[in-house]
């Protein structure tokens, strides 16, 4: 395989998810500068990230382009071990109202 | 099913099914590690959400100059050496060797870049007398979260530097393949997605209002 003569840009075609991404970045800076309450924040935050997330794994790491049996393997069984993580807050909001002089 | 029917690989003489992923096994290694990774650092990110919702007096100490300013540097820096290792790896499927080594040397050269602007964050951080287990603001537990998920990360910057070293040598002296450089560009692609969701919960909710 010859190709040093002539090779191609090879990072021409991820271009437009790089700048994406530094998009998305930018974007999280700049709102976390407004004044939104935490929740909102907190939410908009992750939403984003989220966003950056999805494109690093599905173009920056091609698992759009492996079998949808490696997608369906990898991908719900870490997401629902995730969200089973969320079973957490109601004990930490008890924390929160429950401790002596919380207020 | 009889095992007539099943594909015999050239390489042994025992009679094998065809991969249900159709990945190296080295690919398929890497993607459960980093499914395990996830989940690591999804428990601690959640640890630190426990830990910051049920405190009182959660400190905000993120200033602008230096802090935020020095993670927005990270956060381009990092997001660029995904670029440069991508380039490796399609220089590497190419068969181009001394681009990949460019890539590569690149890739490795933004990751020291990023661990020492992260050292740097880490020393200023210290000198405003933050510790594992004392800061001067609020709950003493913002410091033992603050290390412990900027650390981890750190760790996996540092190790991926080490891997990519090691790959670029053996790929140049054809020890390596393209497939190894790949393997190795999936783990710094996935250091590169941890950094977005530290960036937001660590950094960006705890930013310093005046």
């Amino acid at each position: 395989m010859a190709a040093s003569t002539k090779s191609p840009n090879v990072i021409a075609r991820y271009l437009p998810v790089y700048f994406t991404l530094l998009a998305i970045a930018a974007l999280e800076f700049f709102l976390a500068y407004r004044h939104f309450s935490p929740v909102v924040l907190l939410a908009m935050l992750l939403a984003l990230a989220v966003c950056s997330g999805t494109l690093a794994v599905m173009f920056f790491m091609h698992l759009a382009e492996e079998r949808r049996s490696l997608i369906l393997t990898l991908i719900p069984a870490a997401i629902f071990v995730l969200v089973m993580m969320n079973v957490i807050w109601t004990d930490s909001y008890r924390l929160l109202h429950l401790r002596p002089f919380a207020h | 099913m009889s095992e007539s029917h099943l594909p015999i690989h050239d390489t042994g003489a025992a009679v094998m099914e065809a991969s249900p992923y159709g990945i190296p096994s080295r690919k398929l290694t890497m993607w459960l590690f980093l499914v395990s990774d996830a989940i690591t650092f999804g428990a601690i990110l959640f640890g630190y959400g426990y830990l910051r919702t049920a405190s009182t007096d959660w400190p905000t100490p993120f200033r602008f100059n230096p802090s935020i300013l020095n993670v927005m540097i990270m956060t381009a820096v990092l997001i660029t050496s995904s670029l440069t290792m991508l380039g490796a790896v399609d220089s590497a499927k190419l068969g181009d060797k001394p681009k990949t080594q460019r890539f590569l040397w690149s890739t490795i050269l933004l990751g020291v870049i990023f661990a020492g602007l992260h050292i740097r964050e880490w020393f200023g951080m210290i000198d405003e007398g933050v510790g594992l287990f004392q800061n001067p603001w609020g709950s003493p537990l913002f410091g033992a979260t603050f290390f412990s998920i900027t650390g981890l990360h750190l760790l996996h910057v540092i190790s991926g530097v080490i891997a990519i070293a090691v790959i670029s040598r053996g790929f140049a002296r054809g020890s390596l393949t393209a497939g190894h450089v790949e393997t190795t560009g999936l783990y710094w692609h996935f250091v590169d997605l941890v950094w977005m969701f530290v960036v937001p919960l660590i950094y960006l909710l705890n930013i310093a209002r005046s």
